[in-house]
């Protein structure tokens, strides 16, 4: 049924086969992010995809409890992705789902357990998939991105995919500045639903998490979570806090952007004619 | 006096994130309580460890309730004691009241119980006629307030030190005596507490753990208040609930290992004392009868269920003092004796799902209770757990209910997904500004589509 699509990587046809989930969010209003990432993930020399019948990994319902649609919707995204050799997610929430939660989802069904299970052991968020495959950088961090940035640890990546470190130093690695945010372990209240449900506690915790950023220093916010990075760029808009956005450039930015922005320029490679 | 309830939790939390005195209050004392407990933990070599252990010595217990509950029965009953059963919380109330009769009491001096919060023991008492005075500081400080407490271990810690000292002022006869130092405040309360433990008929105190293997009970307190409220009165009453029971003095003392730890950053609380029946002959203080009550109040019925192990909750506080809607919003806001993610999960198993719908769902899933749990209870799972259950018996709301039914069904039909993303991308793009939320910019999609429409693009030009 997936219609993945076809290998259009400079790397041969025998090189490992990632699965690109580049979730809703990223799909939807970032769709940098998930170029950024192909890059990062092609430059490890591996065939990259993107399999064109993703949609998401089903963690809203899951959270509002919907149980029975999220099981069909968790059964649906391993089918999709375990051809694969491996699936990389650039965001710790819906890594941390597939890894975590499909196989509490699917633990009465054997064979769908174990296809989860399966799925699981070769899913990795974005940063921890570039830290187990040696990333490394061409070039230091370009101008505009050289500036004192505050690392949110998404709560997905410190406590679901504990990869929060790794994201640390990939960044580090590349050259950015780090300001030692304090309270790093806070949640900055984004929740998915639940910054729609109690918006007032929401934005009181999100602006809590911008003070910090504005008492450490930093002038930029990246993350690997996209959810966080919206829910704290459309407070900080509003605050006045954001002495942080000058005109033109971007305050909120994902890890993956950072990254191949360290990254020499190169032909996309989706423009890459089929080999 | 009507009060905030778990159902009004969101308009609670509205009101307490604009009540300035109260984020000063919270904003001090939490960061005292993270800090304190992440030294106590580095200081032990593996706290895994001693977590293990305290987890395996509650599940022991767990599995074998029953039992233990008739060995702890017996243990008390040959030490001269005497075990009462209390179903519900107004069975627990109407007990207590019937010992103090029995003995013709009539000043009752307390000392902090959970249990009795979750009874409305004082209210009760007071109603009966009885003169009831708190002895913990906190507690007292909240039945002066008439307000129930804030936090399972700091009842009182909403307050401010001026809002204490002009409860002080209200209710004790001052004369010139300045309150202008905590230790004013503690000598102060200390006289007016000494005189309710000299004149009362009987003292009430809640326990920490109840050994089944020889009928003792355990308090914990940093004040001494528990110890004066059970050992100077002549009758000495207990109100616990069924889950305190543990097998052995061991398994007691592994849940001790990290209880202070994980509460107040203590490897021990300044007080921990064992009781074991009225007073022997040889000993030389002690009441002459020693009563226990133990509460049911629904929690054998969820033994071998999906909420089993927060019964293995020791009332630490660790998940409320790391918890970022708690520390936020403060525990009046959850509208019931038990807040923070422990209560969210305790309140509507405890009073049932439809008056405390707002409870499960006013958690992000950060997960930070959990990793901070010492009795590893998955306090998010549970949330979840109990969110499937409101959506099972049509609690949740109905847009959200639509909504999330809607976006499911969507992720489902990857064509439709993807053209309704190109949708909201547009709507994004031309939703008025005044639909958003007046303090939140507006979230702007960026690009010319869709990732995936692009990526399909770039494939079917080469
Ligand atoms: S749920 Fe865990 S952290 Fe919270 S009070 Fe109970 S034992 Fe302590």
């Amino acid at each position: 049924m997936q219609d993945s699509t076809p290998n259009k990587t400079k790397s041969d046809k025998a090189a490992p086969r990632v699965a690109l989930y580049v979730t809703c969010l990223v799909n939807t209003l970032r769709p940098q992010i998930g170029f950024a990432c192909v890059q990062l993930i092609e430059r490890l020399g591996f065939r990259v995809e993107v399999p064109a019948t993703q949609t998401c990994c089903g963690q809203p319902g899951y959270n509002g409890g919907l149980r029975q649609q999220a099981m069909a919707i968790a059964r649906q995204q391993i089918a999709l992705l375990e051809p694969f050799d491996h699936v990389v997610v650039p965001s710790g929430s819906c890594a941390g789902m597939m890894i975590n939660h499909y196989p509490e989802l699917l633990k009465q069904d054997l064979s769908w357990l174990q296809r989860s299970q399966a799925l699981a052991g070769k899913t990795l968020e974005l940063a921890q998939f570039l830290d187990q495959h040696h990333w490394q950088p061409d070039s230091p961090p370009p101008p505009h991105h050289r500036r004192t940035w505050a690392h949110h640890t998404s709560c997905s990546c410190r406590r679901e995919t504990r990869s929060h470190q790794c994201a640390e130093s990939m960044l580090q690695l590349a050259g950015y500045e780090l300001a030692e945010l304090q309270d790093q372990a806070v949640c900055c209240g984004f929740g998915g639903s639940f910054a729609a449900k109690f918006d007032a506690l929401s934005s009181r915790m999100g602006r809590n998490k911008l003070n910090q950023v504005a008492d450490c220093k930093a002038t930029g916010v990246v993350s690997a979570d996209l959810g966080c990075l919206l829910h704290l760029e459309s407070l900080a808009g509003m605050t006045g806090l954001s002495g942080l956005a000058e005109k033109g450039t971007q305050d909120f930015l994902h890890v993956a952007e950072l990254l191949a922005a360290c990254q020499e320029p190169q032909q996309s490679s989706s423009d890459v004619p089929t080999s | 006096m009507k009060g905030p309830t778990p159902d009004s939790f969101r308009a609670n939390a509205e009101h307490a994130l604009q009540d300035a005195t109260l984020q000063h209050a919270l904003g001090r004392a939490q960061s005292g309580f993270v800090a304190k407990r992440a030294h106590a933990i580095a200081m032990v070599d593996d706290f895994e460890q001693l977590k293990q252990r305290a987890q395996a010595a509650k599940s022991r217990a767990l599995a074998n309730l029953a039992p233990l509950l008739e060995q702890f029965e017996a243990s008390v009953v040959a030490s001269g004691g005497q075990v009462h059963w209390a179903s519900t919380t107004g069975e627990l109330n109407q007990q207590v009241i019937d010992i103090c009769n029995g003995v013709g009491a009539h000043r009752i001096i307390k000392g902090k119980s959970m249990i009795g919060e979750e009874a409305g023991l004082n209210a009760a008492m007071e109603h009966a006629g009885f003169e009831l005075v708190e002895s913990d500081l906190g507690e007292y400080i909240i039945q002066l307030a008439q307000e129930p407490p804030s936090h399972i271990i700091a009842p009182a810690i909403h307050k401010t030190r001026q809002q204490v000292a002009e409860l002080f002022k209200q209710f004790h006869e001052l004369g010139d005596r300045g309150l202008t130092q905590i230790s004013d405040l503690v000598n102060e309360a200390r006289q007016v507490l000494r005189s309710a433990f000299l004149t009362a008929d009987v003292g009430i105190t809640g326990a920490n753990l109840l050994i089944a293997e020889n009928g003792s009970i355990c308090i914990v307190t940093n004040e001494g208040n528990g110890d004066l409220s059970a050992s100077l009165p002549a009758v000495h009453i207990v109100v616990a609930s069924i889950e305190k029971v543990v097998a052995t003095m061991d398994d007691a003392s592994d849940i001790l290992e990290v209880l202070a730890r994980s509460a107040t950053g203590q490897h021990m609380s300044a007080y921990t004392s064992f009781f074991n029946g009225p007073k022997r002959e040889a000993d030389a203080g002690g009441p002459k009868q020693f009563h226990i009550v133990l509460l049911d109040n629904g929690r054998s019925d969820l033994l071998g269920g999906p909420f089993e192990s927060i019964l293995s909750c020791i009332k630490c506080g660790a998940c409320l003092n790391h918890c970022p809607v708690y520390t936020n919003v403060g525990g009046h806001a959850y509208g019931w004796v038990y807040p923070g993610p422990m209560g969210s999960v305790l309140t509507p198993l405890l009073q049932g799902l439809k008056a405390t719908t707002p409870l499960p769902n006013a958690s992000t899933f950060c997960g930070r209770c959990e990793a901070v749990c010492p009795m590893g209870i998955p306090l998010p799972q549970m949330l979840r757990t109990l969110r499937e259950q409101q959506h099972d018996m049509a609690l949740d709301n109905l847009p959200w209910r639509a909504g999330l039914g809607f976006y499911s069904w969507l992720s489902l039909h990857p064509r439709l997904f993807n053209r309704f993303a190109r949708w909201i991308r547009m709507g994004l793009k031309i939703t008025p500004r005044w639909l958003w939320p007046r303090h939140r910019q507006a979230v702007q999609p960026q690009g010319t589509t869709t990732f995936l429409a692009q990526w399909q693009h770039r494939k079917t030009k080469t």
